[in-house]
């Protein structure tokens, strides 16, 4: 049996710079910069103090009213995923539980529920502090913490459903309820590389005809303390905390790290024969999908960025096409000085003659590095840069680094026919790399 | 037709020990790995006893590559050893019959565990008793000067499936999910998926968690799922019996190769059984609770008994997800007897759960190498620590002993929290 087609139906990015595909699309037009002095807490001591946040996203907008009071339970990063799903399904028009329960739409849901499945991408959620600090410090004797008072009464401070709040498959548990989606389901924690990872697999189940529809992505926060101490830690971040807005550079001269941020996308994958019955708008093609891991040493990245070639090249051939036919590559792009470098060789290797000519979309500078969402947004970029035809602007683009060698774009929005777009994504931390290839949907015959 | 998959190797690291057939005897005989927890302080708990894995030592697992690794969460170790065990014995080590970019990792691999000490340290100097605040400077100054890069970049879910990449050197498709309870059984059924359809030749996969360190059980306490059976913890953990109170938290990984049985056979590798079909749903219900009528538990059977191509009445031995509280014991019996009829009252279904406890993201690798060596040995594990029938629950849970059956076909459970089902069907090879 040959394997179905899959298109790409709903868009729902939410970020800094702007949620739901249309304000998105706009906000990367514009060269909108999300990043500036972090507000959720006070980073003083911290070497980095700037991110991207997303101001005033809250559950209740984003669920049915009788599901409104699961907000309490909801971590960020849950609060993120659920609102992605709210703009991706109306996006594609899918009418699903929510969508007629909060009166967007009328009649019965417009899909088949137990085809419906949804993957998305994860972090292990931190907690958050505040909450944990408190009942921590109701355990405490003679100034000092002590187990077994923890055990005796203060863990009673927190709330019954306290574990549920940070589990990282309550991202994808939340969705399902909300959206009824009884399909196959999956979250995949795989830091920065996890939307791709968890898009690569919907894009296979409905190939291979387990669903019809998928909701796929993945959402993070980063913008908590416990979040930014450990990328501080892990030395990735820019201290530019004076200029917030040029301090996230990928592939720039001068580049000195990245910056953290909080957002996601979620996507509506449908079965080709599925979308075109409902007459909907088929943004593109999802036509290639390919995994690997650096597998270099231990807990070390490949500088030479050959395990990010090769799942580039996985994912060519399962498209069945090759570099020659690339016109948008959509790389992780974060700012670290020696990532930017491997991803840039992976990509040059890959590009091969053409790596002067083929356009690179990295959109880090005005969003940040939001770990498991990240993909998603990227992958989201690329999409819309497709569907519209038009090449959107770097931010902090303007001076490439040459040892890095890629061509991004800058200065306004330029018209681009893109028939096909390759988009990667790496973890920074377990080495594992995923990339996705997108054509332009040219109907059903061809 | 779709390519037949068949697991070449089997590890595992469990609270009944670490070899193969001496976990299995532990486990026909129907011997318990209960004890007081020693890891922490947990006197106080309302649980103060776990299944927790006793003298492990990775160093004697990795010998000259131990020092490569020494840095892991614990949770790795478990999934390095299980790895390494598994590895030697489907014949892969130094063999050059997989190439490196078509072996894979699927784990269902769970975070590591928090830097208990330095995190609450750093978490009570941030804290302004008088403000009821968190002061994020304090906290900072606190927490920079005490935690470390290395321990909190290892808690990352997906650092086991790396280092097993690396230690393998397995470049091909690597993943981690991390679906509660359920991830394992997730992670070999989307492993099954990538070989079927030459994603890959060959996968590592598996699974592997520890929450046995003081957050984890006050997460899993305060949801009241744990049994706090504290006076008699080697028979706490009771799977369908009437007076079952929560499960018992355990650790360890157990991790399986799998590979194209055509493929596996020219290598001349051991055919352990053959993953003949995966079955993945959402409840799509709530956050805390299974449907009622367990509507995706049934999903999940049934849509892995498709994928097999196998009727009901084929299974020979269920092992059950049966983690020992109210709720999963009943919703489960229940989705079984309407999935199974008539042959719901026969099939001899048990859980190991009643004597290793419950591993959580490790727990559906384990359960699917009893599988495999229940279809081996021609014997169903029992369900240890039973003695109250719950009208309930009123089906055959092979009480307490072991029983000889002949076992063909079996098929294997996991739910997780929030709703996650999966299934997972196992055959013979003939």
């Amino acid at each position: 049996m040959s394997e179905r087609r899959v298109v790409i139906t709903g868009l729902g990015p939410v970020s800094p710079i702007g949620c739901g595909a249309s304000e998105f699309w706009t906000a990367l037009l514009e060269g909108r910069n999300g990043i500036r002095t972090i507000q959720a807490f006070d980073p003083a001591r911290f070497g980095s103090r700037i991110g991207g946040e997303i101001a005033g996203i809250k559950a209740r907008d984003f669920v049915p009213k009788s599901y409104r009071k699961a907000g309490k339970i909801m971590a960020r990063d849950i609060v993120l995923a659920v609102a992605a799903a709210h703009y991706a399904v109306t996006d594609a028009g899918l009418h699903t539980r929510c969508i007629i329960e909060r009166g967007e739409a009328e009649g019965e849901p417009n899909l088949d529920v137990t085809r419906f499945g949804a993957n998305i991408g994860a972090a292990a959620i931190c907690a958050d502090l505040s909450e944990l600090s408190e009942a921590l410090a109701s355990a405490t004797e003679d100034g000092r913490f002590s187990l077994r008072r923890w055990g005796r009464e203060g863990m009673g401070n927190l709330t019954p459903l306290w574990l549920l709040k940070f589990l990282p498959n309550m991202l994808a548990c939340h969705v399902t309820i909300v959206h009824d989606a009884q399909g196959p389901s999956n979250t995949i924690t795989c830091g920065e590389a996890s939307s791709h990872l968890a898009i690569g697999e919907a894009y296979r189940s409905i190939q291979r005809g387990t669903a019809d529809v998928c909701i796929c992505g993945g959402a993070e926060s980063k913008a908590n303390p416990m979040a930014l101490i450990r990328q501080e830690l892990a030395q990735r971040l820019s201290v530019r905390n004076d200029a917030p807005q040029s301090a996230c550079r990928p592939f720039g001269a001068g580049r000195d790290g990245t910056v953290i941020s909080e957002g996601g996308g979620l996507v509506v994958l449908e079965a080709l024969e599925h979308a075109t019955a409902r007459g909907v708008r088929i943004y593109a093609e999802l036509v290639g999908f390919g995994a690997s891991n650096d597998a270099y040493a231990p807990s070390q990245f490949d500088p030479q960025g050959r395990g990010i070639a090769l799942a580039m090249n996985k994912a060519l051939a399962d498209a069945g096409t090759n570099a020659d036919a690339i016109d948008l590559v959509a790389p992780f792009g974060c700012g670290i000085p020696a990532r930017d470098l491997a991803e840039a060789k992976a990509i040059r290797a890959v590009l091969a003659d053409r790596a002067a000519e083929v356009p690179v979309l990295a959109i880090k500078g005005g969003l940040g590095n939001n770990g498991a969402g990240s993909g998603a947004i990227d992958f989201i970029a690329a999409v819309l840069a497709m569907h519209n035809a038009t090449l959107p602007p770097t931010v902090n683009g303007e001076s490439v680094d040459p040892d890095c060698g890629v061509t991004l774009s800058t200065g306004d929005p330029i018209d681009a026919r893109i028939d096909v777009a390759l988009s990667s994504a790496y973890a920074l931390t377990g080495g594992q790399n995923a990339a996705l290839v997108i054509r332009r949907y040219r109907g059903q015959d061809s | 037709m779709n390519r037949r998959i068949v697991i070449t190797g089997i590890g595992w690291v469990t609270p009944l020990g670490t070899g193969i057939d001496p976990v299995w005897k532990r486990l026909l005989a129907g011997e318990s790995g209960v004890a007081p927890t020693t890891i922490f302080d947990a006197t106080t708990f309302p649980t103060q006893f776990s299944a927790e894995v006793k003298d492990f030592e990775l160093k004697d697992f990795l010998n000259e590559h131990y020092d490569d690794y020494k840095h892991c969460a614990r949770n790795a170790g478990f999934a390095l050893a299980a790895a390494e065990m598994a590895w030697t014995n489907a014949g892969l080590n130094g063999s050059t019959g997989v190439d490196p970019e078509m072996v894979g990792v699927y784990l269902g691999g769970g975070e590591g565990p928090i830097d208990f000490d330095n995190f609450v340290a750093a978490a009570l100097a941030g804290w302004d008793t008088e403000r009821r605040e968190l002061d994020s400077v304090r906290w900072a100054e606190a927490a920079l000067e005490r935690l470390s890069a290395v321990v909190e970049l290892e808690q990352d879910p997906n650092c086991a499936a790396g280092h097993i990449a690396c230690r393998f050197n397995a470049r091909g498709p690597n993943f981690d999910t991390l679906t509660a309870c359920a991830a394992s059984t997730q992670a070999i059924g989307e492993a099954m998926c990538m070989i079927r359809r030459g994603d890959a030749d060959a996968m590592i996969t598996g699974g592997t968690h520890s929450m046995i360190h003081p957050l984890g059980v006050t997460g899993f306490n305060r949801l009241t799922t744990l049994s706090t059976r504290n006076d008699s913890c080697l028979t706490a953990s009771r799977p369908f019996d009437r007076t079952r109170d929560g499960f018992v938290i355990g650790e360890g990984a157990g991790i399986l190769i799998l590979e194209e049985i055509e493929n596996a056979r020219r290598r001349g590798a051991p055919l352990l059984a053959e993953v003949a079909g995966y079955g993945s749903t959402a409840d799509a219900f709530r956050v805390t609770d299974m449907h009622e009528s367990g509507r995706g538990a049934i999903a999940a059977m049934s849509a892995a008994l498709e994928d097999a191509g196998v009727q009901p009445a084929d299974v020979d031995y269920i092992s059950a997800h049966g983690t020992g509280t109210e709720e999963n014991d009943k919703t489960e019996t229940l989705a079984i007897r309407t999935l199974f009829g008539d042959h719901a009252r026969t099939v001899p279904i048990s859980s190991i759960k009643s004597m290793m406890g419950h591993l959580i993201a490790g727990a559906g690798a384990v359960e699917l190498i009893t599988c495999l060596l229940a279809i081996r040995d021609q014997i169903a594990p029992p369900t240890s620590n039973y003695a109250n029938p719950d009208p309930n629950c009123d089906l055959n849970y092979v009480p307490n002993q072991a029983s000889p059956c002949a076992i063909r076909i079996a098929l294997s459970n996991s739910f997780g929290f929030g709703g996650q089902n999966d299934t997972l069907v196992v055959r013979a090879v003939e």
